[in-house]
């Protein structure tokens, strides 16, 4: 494999255009966009403060940056150099900003949640949407780019509007059975919303597009609940990840539980497949890796030189005992990602340290992103074989 | 036994009176009769001991005896011969009373004791039955107690664990409320945060006043991305929104629709296919069954055929709830019988290998113990044959029909002919009283005649006899001779009936055994009967002679008829004659 040279880049900015052309960083207050092949720099833009936020549009025409402190959103045109965007949103502050799935308005989210401003670059059009939530994902569009859902807090109670992303025309606005309501995200159909709760209540809520409960479904009382949601690209199977290390599978006819997936500390599934690594340093700990069906992910730590060995059965996972007095505790499946072809599941279980985990859109390869290490992870049909990439 | 000596009082009727052998007789009974421990009140009278014969054998008998009791002799040895001490006899005397008071003291004490001991007994065995009653009923008590015991360590146990349970789910729960506890204030003090910084934002705008107003710069409008207008807001875009979005719900569900209807399909497929192939798997098993099975498959075949029709009938309704219900019904039966023989055939196997696994190691014992066995059932074949073939000659051994018959009635041909004898005699003895029965019909009738004729010949004869007072007597004698034999005959004849039935019954009960010597008995004819009673006038009073010899027999023959007559409906057998001829 061949490294290009080193770029800077701060505050791990550093997005490729969604048609994969371009490569945009920022750089402080610049951003820089790139041809993906040459990597020569194509733009340049300045932007009056330090970028903490970077976003293409949908189409990779425009590119949104970002300044909450200084409260400014600019946007820069990929075909117009020339061109420019600049929303200030004054006294009232900028907590976050995003693009919306068209590409031609942007949400903006006002300090302590006030309300989501709706600016839109074709029109003169505002939009205001009041008492939005301020929640893990408050938030969502659907695939299609048709319909938002948006978490709403008001009286001490949680709702959801659903919006025509067209033009931000309310379909349908009900109020939700949750006590404090945690997330949204719609199925990759964008027939059915899934909304759950905060973690001291497990349970998931699935209404229809048109504001109907489909169902209910919790787990368990009492103990801490989900931790997190993924929507198979199928729209078949819901997965939740929960703070007792486990994920639970739900399908999409009966809504109701087909299977669970626990993270034992000792793995001794005859299926399963343990890759570990070996390093020539003695110091660090191995990461285990790597389980045909159902992935428990480890740390993978920076060795010039390592290479992966398959351990024998059964296999002890190395848990490191997070702090459980402490709140939001570092147990639990945190992250899942289906693969595009519905064949499998990758979770993170517990404190390991992997900040993302992605599929590649064909479905079979994984990378594995940590703080200072990555790796790549190729699903054959009935062998597995792995690359490791160590990216500074 | 006392020491002091004692002289022994002479009873003075004694001293004459003596017996050697009576003195034997006591001296051998060394034990002294028991009237003594009965009633020593009384005392028996002793007088044969001593008598005036033996009182020097007496006296030396009471020395050894005194002497081996200790007490001093009796008697001296003197100059004149034994000579009675009379004090020392005395002072015996005295002893042996004392002795005796003693003694009956001791018997006394012993009685006493006996009863008291007798009735220590008694009061031990009644405190014995309590104790043991009271032991049966404490360890009864013992029991139930042990029983109770160990119910209660058991519930001791189950509360035990059940009071670990609620401590460990108290424990998860203390542990969940930490947990949340610490979320809550996490939470509490992230929304005091904002809440401050809130208050840090109205207080400088209300102090500032300097509201930076939202401002929007840009060059120009962009277009849209798909290129067309944006339109206003009206109620028919919300319409159009409203359609669109339940157009959008519509597809989603006629999407998944399909895809369930493929799937029922595909799975009713695969199920009738599972259900075709249990049915074959299942059918080939009929001829080989036995008896019973055999009417189990075939009720199994028929059941099946139905289910094949249904099945036909099946695809065509595959949405109807009733036939989804009759499939799903006939492959569970399927596959409920698929598994019963799987089952046995496991079992079957699993036994086999048992079998095979029992027999490794003694294989050749195994063998050993076939070949006995075939042995055996050879020769038990051998011998059932032979048997069989025993039984068929038996069975097919020529007999002519009167062995035969013979054979089969032999038990019963002693019986027979006792029978057949018997019935022949009863047959002559009907065909006889049949006979007496005419015959006393027909002697009351010849009786009646008779009588009529003999009152007629009395009359006559008186008449005679009046007339004879005539010159004209001798005339008639003859006649008269007749009549007097005929009443002489008569008055035979009714001295007779008294002994007839006596022997009547003897010779009965002869010719009932003795059938041997019955004669073949004749009836005389009627004429003859009026011809021995001579109410028929002969041809001449000559030829009543030579007849009289034949006519002996007749008239013995008649006697014995009117007999009968006279015996009453006596029915006897007619060979009385030939016996009446004999007992004449």
């Amino acid at each position: 494999m061949n490294f290009s040279e080193v770029f800077k880049q701060s505050n791990q900015l550093c997005r490729v255009s969604p048609d994969g052309k371009y490569l945009a960083t920022c750089v402080q207050y610049r951003l820089v966009v790139r041809d993906v092949n040459t990597l020569q720099i194509l733009h340049l833009y300045t932007c009056l403060d330090q970028i903490v936020h970077m976003e293409w549009s949908s189409d990779s025409l425009f590119i949104l940056c970002a300044m909450y402190k200084r409260g400014l959103v600019q946007v820069w045109s990929l075909e117009q150099p020339d061109w420019y965007c600049k929303i200030d949103e004054g006294s009232i502050g900028l907590v976050s900003s995003r693009w919306s799935p068209d590409g031609r308005h942007i949400l903006n989210t006002t300090e302590f949640h006030l309300r989501v401003t709706v600016w839109s670059l074709c029109t003169k059009a505002v939009s205001y949407i009041k008492y939005p939530k301020a929640c893990q994902k408050g938030i969502d569009f659907s695939r299609d780019g048709c319909y938002m859902a948006l978490a709403e807090r008001r009286d001490c109670r949680d709702y959801v509007s659903v919006f025509v992303c067209d033009d931000w025309h309310l379909l349908r606005h009900f109020e939700t059975e949750t006590q404090d309501l945690a997330g949204v995200e719609w199925s990759p159909n964008g027939c059915v919303l899934a909304v759950w709760d905060s973690c001291l209540e497990y349970k998931v809520l699935l209404y229809s597009l048109d504001g109907r409960l489909l169902s209910t479904f919790s787990a368990y009382e009492w103990s801490l609940g989900i931790k997190s949601l993924a929507w198979s690209p199928s729209s078949q199977f819901l997965a939740i990840g929960s703070y007792d290390g486990k994920v639970r599978i739900l399908n999409h006819i009966t809504w109701k539980k087909v299977t669970e997936f626990d993270h034992p500390a000792s793995i001794n599934n005859t299926k399963a497949v343990v890759y570990k690594e070996v390093e020539r340093k003695p110091v660090v700990g191995s990461a285990d890796l790597s389980i045909q069906q159902h992935i428990t992910m480890g740390s993978t730590l920076f060795n010039t030189q390592s290479k992966y060995e398959i351990c024998p059965l059964p296999v002890q996972v190395p848990v490191v005992k997070p702090d459980l007095d402490r709140a939001n505790p570092k147990v639990g499946v945190s992250s899942m990602a289906f693969s595009s072809d519905n064949r499998y599941l990758a979770t993170k279980n517990g404190g390991f340290q992997v900040q993302s985990v992605t599929w590649h859109c064909s479905g079979d390869s994984l990378i594995l992103l940590g703080k200072e290490q990555l790796c790549l992870c190729y699903m054959e049909v009935g062998e597995e074989e792995e690359e490791d990439d160590d990216v500074k | 036994m006392p020491e002091s000596s004692l002289e022994i009082k002479d009873t003075s009727c004694s001293s004459s009176r003596y017996r050697m052998s009576s003195l034997r007789q006591y001296s051998q009974s060394s034990v002294l009769p028991l009237p003594m421990t009965r009633n020593p009140y009384t005392m028996p009278t002793i007088s044969a001991f001593c008598t005036e014969d033996n009182v020097s054998e007496c006296i030396s008998y009471i020395n050894r005896e005194v002497s081996s009791l200790g007490f001093p002799l009796l008697c001296t040895e003197s100059n004149n011969g034994p000579e009675l001490n009379l004090v020392a006899v005395l002072n015996n005397v005295y002893n042996l009373l004392q002795l005796h008071r003693r003694c009956l003291q001791t018997v006394e004490d012993i009685e006493v004791e006996q009863v008291k001991s007798n009735s220590n007994m008694d009061y031990l065995q009644l405190s014995n039955t309590r104790l043991k009653d009271q032991l049966e009923l404490s360890k009864r008590e013992n029991t139930g107690l042990l029983e109770r015991e160990r119910q209660l360590q058991l519930k001791v146990k189950s509360l035990h664990n059940c009071l670990k349970n609620e401590k460990e789910e108290v424990q998860k729960l203390q542990s969940i409320i930490a947990s949340r506890a610490t979320q809550y204030n996490h939470d509490m003090k992230r929304k005091e945060r904002e809440f401050g910084k809130l208050k840090e934002r109205l207080n400088q705008l209300l102090i500032d006043k300097k509201d930076k107003k939202q401002t929007f710069e840009v060059l120009n409008y962009v277009g849209r991305s798909d290129g067309k207008r944006s339109l206003w807001k009206t109620g028919k875009t919300e319409a159009r929104h409203e359609g669109e979005m339940y157009k959008t719900l519509l597809n989603d569900y006629d999407s998944r629709h399909k895809d369930l209807l493929m799937e029922n399909a595909e799975l009713k497929k695969v199920l009738q296919q599972m259900k075709r192939d249990m049915v074959t798997i299942l059918s080939p098993r009929k001829p080989s069954q036995s008896g019973e099975k055999h009417d189990d498959s075939l009720e199994q075949t028929s059941s099946e055929e139905d289910e094949v029709c249904d099945s036909s009938r099946e695809s065509l309704e595959l949405s109807c709830e009733h036939a989804r219900e009759q499939l799903t019904n006939s492959i569970r039966q399927q596959w409920r019988r698929l598994k019963s023989h799987v089952e046995r055939l496991d079992s079957q196997a699993s036994l086999v290998g048992e079998r095979a696994n029992m027999n490794a190691i003694p294989k050749e014992v195994h063998e050993e113990e076939m070949d006995r066995l075939k042995l055996e059932i050879q020769q038990y074949k051998d011998f059932i044959h032979t048997q069989q073939q025993l039984l068929q000659q038996q069975l097919n051994s020529p007999c002519d029909d009167e062995t035969a018959s013979l054979l089969n009635d032999c038990y019963m041909q002693e019986e027979k002919e006792r029978l057949k004898e018997d019935w022949k005699s009863f047959e002559e003895k009907r065909k006889n009283f049949e006979a007496e029965r005419r015959n006393f019909t027909e002697a009351a009738i010849r009786l009646s005649h008779e009588r009529k004729a003999f009152e007629e010949d009395r009359a006559t004869w008186l008449k005679h006899q009046f007339l004879n007072l005539t010159p004209f007597g001798d005339q008639m004698k003859p006649q008269m001779s007749k009549s007097q034999s005929a009443l002489s005959g008569w008055a035979e004849s009714e001295v007779r009936p008294m002994s007839t039935p006596a022997k009547l019954n003897k010779s009965l009960s002869h010719t009932a055994f003795s059938t041997s010597r019955a004669s073949p008995a004749k009836t005389p004819s009627t004429a003859d009967l009026y011809r021995t009673h001579r109410l028929i006038p002969e041809k001449s009073p000559s030829t009543i002679h030579p007849k009289q010899d034949s006519s002996i027999l007749r008239n013995d023959d008649v006697p014995a008829q009117l007999r009968h007559v006279n015996g009453g409906a006596n029915c006897r057998a007619y060979t009385f004659t030939g016996d009446r001829i004999g007992s004449i």
